[in-house]
């Protein structure tokens, strides 16, 4: 115990940014992969302000391709953070997406990771 | 040591901060950036194309200019009010507040446009040119919507471009095709693409 409290007390802020930034020895307190690529942050922020948002859209948005786009909303959609509705407008097929409760919950998890980085890093 | 611990140790803080920054950064512009094109109300836009084809039937039946004008500028103080309650009550639907980055971005580039038509229609009315106006109004009207939703979904700076080119036409024909042309710019644009917006776009 006296040991730990050594440890910590020499060095709190490099035991707190380990935990917060993911390293190998972090242990669970990770950062969310699925969210922290570009991409697919991108995609969960246009969908966390849009009931939903159509595929050009957002490709459009994010000025990226369609494979990119739509491997990364794959991704997404796989992990339950999105759903996807596809429909016919006429001939046209039009795919939808929106942000599920967990991708919301997992928004706010990763925003609150990136102020306390920032907050530790002020500290 | 210690200089040496604190010059190996410093770098690393400051570029964890700077990166959970841009990431922030980067969350509030895309959310901003794909807001604005919500915010924009496709139902406001047909209410706005029905008062300007009423208003077109009205102003078609004046012979005074100045009569004619007013009738245009009330209808144009109606879809004012009309778009910003359109757009208050859409931001409201998505929780989101009007007058934040996107809204007030989206007023900056909307409005210079918008007061150049405003002096143009003084001068102009007062230069006994008020058969241009129609033109005018069109074309400055189109800039703003192509300005105003550069960062939006590619309908709304369509919706700009149509207007814009109806200006010139309305410019290059007869002038007593005036209301005409205000009728299928101002009603008939408003009321396709308000439409479009509203089934795609969310309301």
């Amino acid at each position: 115990m006296a040991e730990r409290g050594a440890a910590r007390k020499r060095a709190p802020k490099e035991h707190e940014l380990a935990t917060l930034t993911g390293t190998a020895d972090a242990g669970p307190l990770h950062l969310d992969q699925m969210i922290h690529e570009r991409v697919r942050l991108g995609i969960v922020s246009a969908l966390a302000v849009n009931g939903s948002v159509t595929f050009t859209d957002l490709r459009g948005l994010l000025d990226t391709t369609d494979g990119n786009l739509s491997a990364h909303a794959r991704k997404l959609e796989e992990a339950g953070y999105i759903a996807c509705k596809k429909s016919f407008e006429g001939r046209m097929p039009k795919t939808e997406y929106a942000l599920t409760p967990l991708g919301r919950r997992e928004l706010q998890a990763y925003l609150d990771h990136m102020e306390a980085i920032i907050r530790a890093t002020r500290s | 040591m210690i200089p040496a611990r604190r010059a190996r140790s410093t770098p690393e803080p400051v570029a964890l901060h700077d990166r959970a920054m841009d990431n922030l950064r980067f969350i509030r512009e895309t959310m901003e950036r794909s807001a604005s094109f919500t915010a924009v109300s496709g139902w406001a836009g047909v209410a706005m194309g029905a008062v300007a084809v009423g208003a077109a039937w009205i102003a078609r039946g004046q012979t005074a200019p100045m009569a004619w004008v007013v009738t245009w500028i009330v209808a144009a103080g109606l879809s004012f009010l009309v778009a910003v309650a359109g757009m208050a009550l859409k931001a409201r639907a998505a929780g989101m507040p009007l007058v934040s980055g996107p809204g007030r971005k989206f007023a900056s580039s909307f409005a210079p446009p918008i007061l150049v038509g405003g002096v143009l229609t003084v001068v102009l009315f007062l230069h006994g040119e008020a058969a241009l106006l129609p033109g005018v109004w069109l074309m400055l009207y189109g800039t703003a919507v192509v300005t105003g939703g550069a960062h939006s979904v590619r309908i709304i700076p369509l919706t700009g471009i149509g207007f814009i080119l109806l200006g010139v036409a309305a410019l290059l024909a007869p002038p007593a095709w005036g209301d005409a042309f205000m009728a299928a710019g101002f009603g008939g644009l408003h009321l396709v693409f308000g439409f479009l917006i509203a089934r795609r776009h969310g309301g």
